[in-house]
């Protein structure tokens, strides 16, 4: 076990499995020389060469149409984008080709991929660079959705992605990257699409995932406890293919729910999950679910118009007593 | 000669040798005979833009580094390419920009204390603290907002030029990028229906050698960026992005070429980004410092300086007293703006949609409410 921060953990992951697997190359802008935006590939240029460590061409679209192609022909690419605001110009390789192409070609083919960046606020970043998109990839069938908070997970989840043989959206907390915590040393494998309680608790189930747990939701949760009252944490981690059983679990031992989630509240994660808790747990409800999102706006640059848009320890706290009718 | 040969001509004239050479033969084509070079008064006053640019660039960078403001990207060694060629438009073209044309802004008539409130996001600020710094918007002066992404205003400025079309009037648009951006989806499309449309636009290549740290031939496998235009049947120029003069000629003689109804043309001005991509970045960690110092003696600043002094247009007494008068006016105008007001929480729900939608009121007495119990 090492402290590690959540970047170089990613770090690990990535060298350890281009260590493992000749197949594994990272492309996107900015990775090799400057070994990254955000420092994640820090000495892997060194270590693999130019040609499994790539600066890309400004193009989001045709690097991930190179990793597309690369990924069909049996190489695992691991393509970044600076963040996933910017990957927005690369939905077509990712929703249309990524996603589908084993489907389409009734199995013949296979998209072995991880397109992985940063996303969320990064502080004081402004509307272009601060949306957490990660339910406009949740939406589609093809790809799985990851969305680590801890160094620990992220190396985990990272290892099992370029592993794995579907196309993965593996989506950075932005402003996580220095954040430090205990990372296991070496073979490391956090599975997709398992949950996992980061505080035990019975009275509520607050449900978050990436920067939302460490930021907002453990604070919350502490000076709940303060107060007497004892919620239960559980980090999704994965957002697609969701673990529905530890969701009911929690849910089924609580009976009380309040979500909490960066992105906007329309046709977003938290609403997909307060539709699966009504339909098979609503006999387990003692209250409607809550949700806290970012506020329904785009975002500010001004500091402090930045944070009254996002969650907030208070906004959590009031919807918890809102569950509990305190 | 038909355009599409004559630009053919001019970009691979343009491939040869040194950037002075560029420069000629900009200068010897038959578009540029008709536009005289900057009298004068004109270089003094480009002069003035520039280092007014310089003065509020460096102070910008220390306001970053204290702390006082988030992000800035500097013109810092482009202000030739950026004062020469906006001077070259009239009050009604408009400009779709990239990161480092705030200047232009400037130059044509944006008031300093507005623009430096932007950057700090408070009241002062006419995008009311929403945008980043560097990415200025100010319908006024008929400058639009850079989007982050690169190379989004490419194709934007395109419609722009094609509702000039539509409209009959004479507007022209002036679309600037970096040599990165020439790699985006968006230039190709742009430039593509740029020749299509026959749209009265012009694309300015700042081409600064650097996409934060990577070079342009890790960018592209061109030649040059202006030899980019041929496939595009649109005329492809490069010249000396760092002498004013040659910048303001050749996008003087392709603004009015698209004013004529002739189409748009390719300029690629040839400067350096003598400092950091932005203020998030370290250039040092990447970049060979002896190139740095190269490009330091090719200062578009110093080198117009330096011309004016040799014309007997201008001397060091009064250089002394203008950069004085330029740092105090930066000096004034910082105080004054960052003595303004944070934007009120309760703008945020303004100009999501043209009209206040009923779930944006709710919101907003939700979050006035929170506050008032709460502190936040």
């Amino acid at each position: 076990m090492s402290e590690l921060s959540y970047r170089d953990a990613l770090n690990q992951a990535l060298n350890e499995e281009m260590s493992r697997d000749a197949n594994v190359f990272l492309m996107g802008e900015e990775v090799a020389r400057y070994n990254g935006a955000y420092k994640v590939s820090q000495g892997l240029l060194d270590k693999f060469g130019s040609a499994r460590v790539v600066d890309a061409p400004i193009s989001e679209l045709g690097f991930a149409g190179l990793g597309v192609g690369a990924a069909m022909v049996g190489l695992r690419p691991v393509i970044e984008m600076m963040t996933w605001n910017f990957a927005i110009l690369a939905m077509d390789q990712i929703v249309n080709n990524a996603a589908k192409l084993r489907h389409m070609s009734g199995g013949q083919l296979r998209c072995p991929i991880v397109f992985r960046g940063p996303g969320g606020a990064g502080g004081r970043l402004s509307s272009q660079h601060s949306q957490a998109l990660e339910a406009h990839y949740v939406h589609c069938p093809g790809l799985k959705v990851v969305a680590p908070a801890t160094p620990a997970d992220a190396k985990g989840l990272l290892k099992s992605a370029i592993r794995d043989d579907n196309p993965i959206v593996f989506i950075e907390g932005e402003l996580l990257y220095g954040v430090k915590g205990d990372v296991p040393d070496g073979e490391h494998l956090v599975p997709i699409g398992k949950a996992d309680i980061k505080r035990p608790g019975d009275q509520v189930t607050i449900i978050t995932w990436s920067r939302m747990l460490l930021w907002y939701v453990n604070e919350a949760a502490q000076k709940l406890a303060d107060q007497g009252i004892s919620a239960e944490v559980l980090d999704l981690r994965t957002l697609r293919p969701l673990d529905e059983e530890a969701i009911l679990t929690s849910v089924r031992k609580t009976n009380r729910v309040v979500i909490v989630e960066e992105g906007w509240p329309l046709a977003s994660v938290g609403a997909t999950l307060t539709d699966l808790i009504q339909r098979e747990a609503f006999d387990d409800l003692d209250a409607p679910v809550q949700r806290v999102t970012g506020l329904d706006i785009n975002m500010s640059y001004a500091a402090n118009l930045e944070a009254a848009t996002q969650p907030s320890v208070e906004r959590i706290i009031a919807a918890v007593n809102q569950v509990l009718y305190r | 000669m038909a355009p599409a040969n004559r630009a053919l001509q001019l970009a691979s004239s343009s491939r040869k040798k040194s950037s002075n050479k560029k420069t000629t033969v900009a200068r010897q084509s038959g578009a540029m005979s008709a536009h005289p070079l900057l009298h004068t008064q004109g270089l003094l006053e480009c002069y003035r833009a520039m280092l007014r640019i310089r003065t509020l660039d460096e102070r910008m960078m220390t306001l970053q580094r204290q702390g006082r403001i988030g992000f800035y990207g500097a013109c810092t060694g482009q202000e030739a390419a950026c004062i020469g060629s906006a001077y070259a438009l009239r009050a009604n073209d408009w400009v779709f920009p990239a990161l480092r044309e705030g200047g232009a802004m400037l130059l044509r008539g944006f008031a300093l204390v507005p623009y430096i409130a932007q950057v700090f996001g408070n009241s002062g600020d006419i995008t009311k603290g929403r945008q980043m710094p560097s990415h200025q918007a100010a319908a006024s002066v008929h400058q639009v907002s850079w989007s982050s992404v690169i190379g989004t205003q490419l194709s934007q400025a395109v419609g722009a030029a094609w509702a000039a079309k539509l409209k009959k009037d004479d507007t022209v648009v002036m679309a600037y990028l970096g040599d990165g951006a020439t790699s985006s989806n968006d230039f190709h499309v742009a430039m593509n229906f740029a020749g299509v449309f026959k749209a009265p636009v012009v694309f300015v290549c700042q081409n600064n050698h650097w996409s934060i740290s990577v070079p342009t031939d890790h960018q592209t496998a061109s030649e040059s960026i202006a030899i980019k235009a041929v496939a595009y049947g649109l005329p492809g120029v490069k010249v000396d992005g760092n002498d004013v003069s040659a910048v303001y000629a050749a996008v003087a003689a392709a603004v009015e070429r698209a004013r004529r109804g002739q189409g748009a043309t390719l300029v690629e001005l040839e400067t350096y980004r003598m400092g950091a991509h932005s203020s998030s970045d370290d250039p040092s960690r990447y970049r060979d410092p002896a190139e740095v110092e190269a490009w330091k003696k090719k200062d578009p600043v110093e080198r117009l300086r330096s011309r004016l002094f040799a014309l007997n247009a201008w001397n060091s007494a009064q250089d002394k007293a203008l950069q004085a008068e330029l740092l105090e006016e930066v000096n004034t105008a910082i105080k004054e703006a960052e003595s303004l007001p944070p934007p009120s929480i309760a703008t945020l729900f303004e100009d999501v949609y043209q009209g206040e939608p009923w779930h944006l009121k709710e919101q907003r007495a939700e979050l006035l409410e929170s506050i008032k119990r709460h502190g936040r």
